[in-house]
C-alpha cells in the first residue's frame, strides 16, 4: 500500500493530518498499540518540522507486511549540523511557532526515541528528508 | 471517573466536544508544550493547558486523550471548537490557573 500526502509550509491548520491517517490505517491492520502510539509520535514530530521550517513537503507512505516506511522529503532551509539538531532543547523555530508551544528542541529528540529507525539527510538551501521505519513484529505493552 | 463527573464536581464549563462526555478520565497531563505532551502523555488523560488553538486538538487526537481544560477563562478558537466537537473530545474552561485545576484533579483522579 502506498500514500502521499501533501504538507504546506507554515500552515500549521493541517499539522497531524497525515499521522492521523497513518494511526487509522494501523489501526485497521491491527497493528499492536504500543507500536502505533510510537509511529504516531515519530510521524507527528516529522509533520510539525516541515510545516515550521520547510516551504513545502511530500510524505510518501508505504506499508508491507512487517513495516512502514513513512518518508517526509522538504523543500527548505535544510539542516546544516544534524547531530546539534538533535540536542534535547535544541531550537531555531521563529518566536511565533513557540508561542503555540512548538519549538522546545523536543521534536527531533521524541522521533529518535519512538522510531524504530530514522535516517535524516539535508543539504543546506534545498531541503530536508527524513526516513521512519517501524516494524510490526515487535510486539510491545 | 468520567470527564462529566470532573466537570460537574470541579464547577468546569464544558465548550464543545459534548459526545465526548461520558469518556473515563484516568490521568492528567498539565503542560504548554505541545511536543511534551506528544511525547509524555498517556492516552485517557485529562490534559490542562493554556494554548488555544487547533493543533491542541490534533494532538489530543492522536494522543487518545480524554478532554482538555483551558485554564485562566482562555477561550479556544473557532477552529479548536470546530474540531472538539467534531472528535468528540471535551474542551471544558475554568477561571481557575494551572496550579489550583491541578491540584483538584488530582485529589479527585487519585481517589
Amino acid at each position: 500500500m502506498h500514500f502521499e500526502y501533501q504538507i504546506e509550509g507554515g500552515n500549521f491548520t493541517r499539522a497531524g493530518f497525515a499521522s492521523s491517517e497513518i494511526k487509522k490505517m494501523m489501526k485497521q491492520l491491527n497493528v499492536d498499540l504500543g507500536i502505533i502510539k510510537r509511529t504516531v509520535v515519530a510521524t507527528y514530530e516529522a509533520e510539525v518540522n516541515v510545516v515550521a521550517h520547510a516551504y513545502s513537503g511530500t510524505i510518501y507512505v508505504d506499508f508491507d507486511e512487517e513495516k512502514v516506511v513513512i518518508k517526509l522529503v522538504d523543500e527548505g532551509p535544510g539542516i546544516d549540523d544534524i547531530n546539534q539538531a538533535m540536542t534535547e532543547g535544541y531550537s531555531t523555530a521563529s518566536s511565533t511557532v513557540r508561542e503555540m508551544g512548538f519549538g522546545a528542541g523536543m521534536g527531533l529528540p521524541n522521533m529518535k526515541k519512538n522510531a524504530d529507525d530514522l535516517q535524516i539527510t539535508s543539504e543546506v538551501g534545498k531541503g530536508t528528508t527524513v526516513i521512519i521505519t517501524m516494524f510490526f513484529a515487535k510486539s510491545e505493552q | 471517573m468520567t470527564v462529566k463527573e470532573i466537570a460537574e464536581k470541579l464547577d468546569f464549563q464544558v465548550l464543545g466536544g459534548e459526545k465526548g462526555l461520558d469518556q473515563a478520565v484516568t490521568t492528567g497531563y498539565v503542560s504548554d508544550l505541545l511536543s511534551d505532551v506528544m511525547g509524555n502523555a498517556r492516552a485517557g488523560s485529562i490534559w490542562v493547558t493554556l494554548q488555544t488553538h487547533k493543533n491542541v486538538m490534533a494532538i489530543a487526537s492522536l494522543k487518545d486523550l480524554a478532554a482538555i481544560i483551558l485554564v485562566n477563562n482562555h477561550k479556544p478558537e473557532d477552529d479548536m471548537l470546530a474540531q472538539s466537537n467534531e472528535e468528540g473530545i471535551p474542551v471544558l474552561a475554568t477561571s481557575m490557573g494551572t496550579f489550583d485545576v491541578s491540584g483538584k484533579l488530582y485529589e479527585l483522579l487519585r481517589k
